[in-house]
């Protein structure tokens, strides 16, 4: 359980929001082209890291919009809250 | 090993039970090994001794961060069963049932193993219809399972709440009656007892920061307690498979979540089988020690943090009442949350990787403890002989390039 900020309502119960995944999984350019392999991993590898972790979330019971967050996935530690379609900050 | 029987017990009680030996060696490691098993949990340990009974490889260690019993082996609601749904997992599932049947024996540890059934509850039509397909196709497979209409249930579990007012009735219910619990811990320990006394090295308190490859090939493990060489390396180290696999640089299809349980005060006797519910959402037992014994659905977000949270405790609590209307003033003892490794097809990892000499056992995700047996079985045999075991072939990690997905997440009966 942690307070997850959004971006619209401000800080509010994890419990009112759903997890969309690991963020930053661009779907293939030219999927025809594509292997096997390469499907695999956009379909279902994980980087799954023990540490810092981008994903998505929405507020599923707020204003049902979606944003990208930068959580520690051991401390739950929220240190970013950033929307679609940026870039997350200090990307190295 | 001291065989364990009514007279060692008779003859430790003597000394008032302060001379038992260790049940296992605490050895240092050594520098080089047959086979290193990553992680020292159920799945690990089973795998330690059937590579070395059936398979005649003792020169294995078992390198665990932690000590033994205090992973996801000790954190599950110890059921076990084998009415799963397809062809490849029924046979797995229920190879493991069989080597549940005679392992307190084999092992020489008493595991507590309790065939007292276990009911799967259908509160609506499309419940009903699953649950109608699961059991025939367990039947066609040779698995015992019947479906009992409410009265049946009634009779069978009377504490459960089978009114036709209640905000979910149960319309129906599937019985695997040779399914049940086990004492989870024991089965650590025996498996950890008895591979040992085969030779194998168990190293706790040790845990592994990299893998190092010599070109294509697993050449050994680092560890806390310094390099240790391989011939092969087999992981099985549950919600961390995907920080083990990315020291081997694979990537693996799986995601880690917190999977919370609970225990209530113990209690008289009042539930003698094992009840499951996915609509409602909560799977219950009582153990011996009168503790009603409860799991919940996953968490919703990827963690490593062994921590529960107080939403998830009171659904849990909600689906108990609302199933055992006599609970609802038992008061909770402790709670608390395993990491599990949860496969997109919510069924298990295990095989060959594309590098040589390193294996793995993964993917178990919510329902891992029944198959620790079967599970050690298969991989044992895939380890020696380099190849996957016939029961193991369907599991591999091709399958997720191929498309010949497992989906069990019907069987699963944990909420994904």
């Amino acid at each position: 359980m942690f307070l997850i900020e959004c971006p619209w309502c401000g800080p509010r119960d994890e419990s009112e929001f759903d997890c969309g995944g690991e963020a930053h999984i661009e779907r293939p350019a030219d999927p025809a082209e594509l292997s096997d392999e390469a499907w695999a991993d956009y379909l279902f590898m994980r980087t799954n890291p023990k540490g810092r972790h981008r994903e998505r979330w929405v507020h599923a019971c707020g204003c049902r919009r979606w944003f990208n967050i930068e959580r520690d996935t051991v401390s739950h530690r929220i240190t970013a809250v950033y929307r679609m379609g940026r870039k997350p900050p200090g990307r190295r | 090993m001291t065989k364990y029987s009514i007279f060692s017990l008779l003859r430790h009680a003597r000394h008032h039970h302060e001379k038992w030996p260790r049940a296992w060696r605490s050895p240092e490691p050594k520098g080089s090994y047959d086979v290193v098993i990553i992680g020292g949990g159920g799945h690990g340990l089973a795998t330690a001794y059937y590579l070395a009974k059936e398979h005649g490889i003792t020169n294995v260690a078992v390198v665990e961060k932690g000590h033994i019993g205090s992973g996801n082996v000790g954190r599950n609601t110890t059921i076990v069963r084998s009415n799963y749904l397809w062809d490849e997992s029924a046979a797995i599932y229920e190879k493991s049932l069989k080597l549940w049947e005679g392992l307190s024996q084999e092992l020489n540890f008493n595991l507590m193993f309790s065939q007292r059934g276990v009911l799967n509850l259908a509160h609506n039509q499309h419940d009903l219809r699953e649950l109608a397909r699961r059991v025939n196709a367990n039947r066609l497979n040779g698995i015992d399972s019947e479906i009992l209409s409410p009265e049946q249930i009634k009779a069978f579990c009377p504490i459960l709440n089978t009114s036709p007012a209640a905000r979910y009735p149960v319309l129906g219910a599937s019985l695997q009656r040779r399914g049940g619990t086990a004492r989870h811990d024991a089965v650590a320990w025996g498996f950890a007892r008895a591979a040992d006394a085969l030779g194998v090295d168990i190293i706790e308190n040790c845990e592994v920061t990299g893998i190092r490859r010599a070109d294509d090939r697993a050449a050994g493990v680092e560890t806390t307690k310094g390099f240790i060489k391989a011939q092969k390396i087999g992981a099985v180290a549950a919600g961390h498979s995907s920080v083990v696999a990315a020291m081997a640089g694979l990537r693996l299809p799986i995601e880690s979540h917190p999977l919370q349980a609970m225990v209530s005060e113990p209690i008289k006797p009042v539930l003698h089988t094992v009840v499951m519910s996915t609509t409602v959402h909560v799977y219950i037992s009582q153990s011996d020690r009168g503790e009603l014994v409860m799991g919940a659905g996953i968490d919703g977000f990827t963690s490593y943090a062994q921590r529960s949270g107080l939403s998830t405790i009171e659904e849990m609590s909600a689906a108990c009442i609302e199933m055992f209307p006599i609970t609802s003033r038992l008061r909770m003892l402790r709670q608390w949350a395993g990491i599990v490794d949860v496969c997109p097809d919510a069924s298990p990892i295990i095989g060959m990787t594309p590098i040589k000499g390193f294996y793995i056992n993964c993917g178990w995700g919510t329902g891992g403890f029944k198959a620790t047996p079967g599970s050690g079985w298969a991989f044992a045999h895939t380890i020696a002989e380099d190849r996957p075991h016939p029961l193991a072939e369907p599991f591999a990690l091709e399958r997720f390039s191929s498309g010949r997905l497992i989906d069990e997440h019907g069987a699963a009966a944990v909420a994904h």
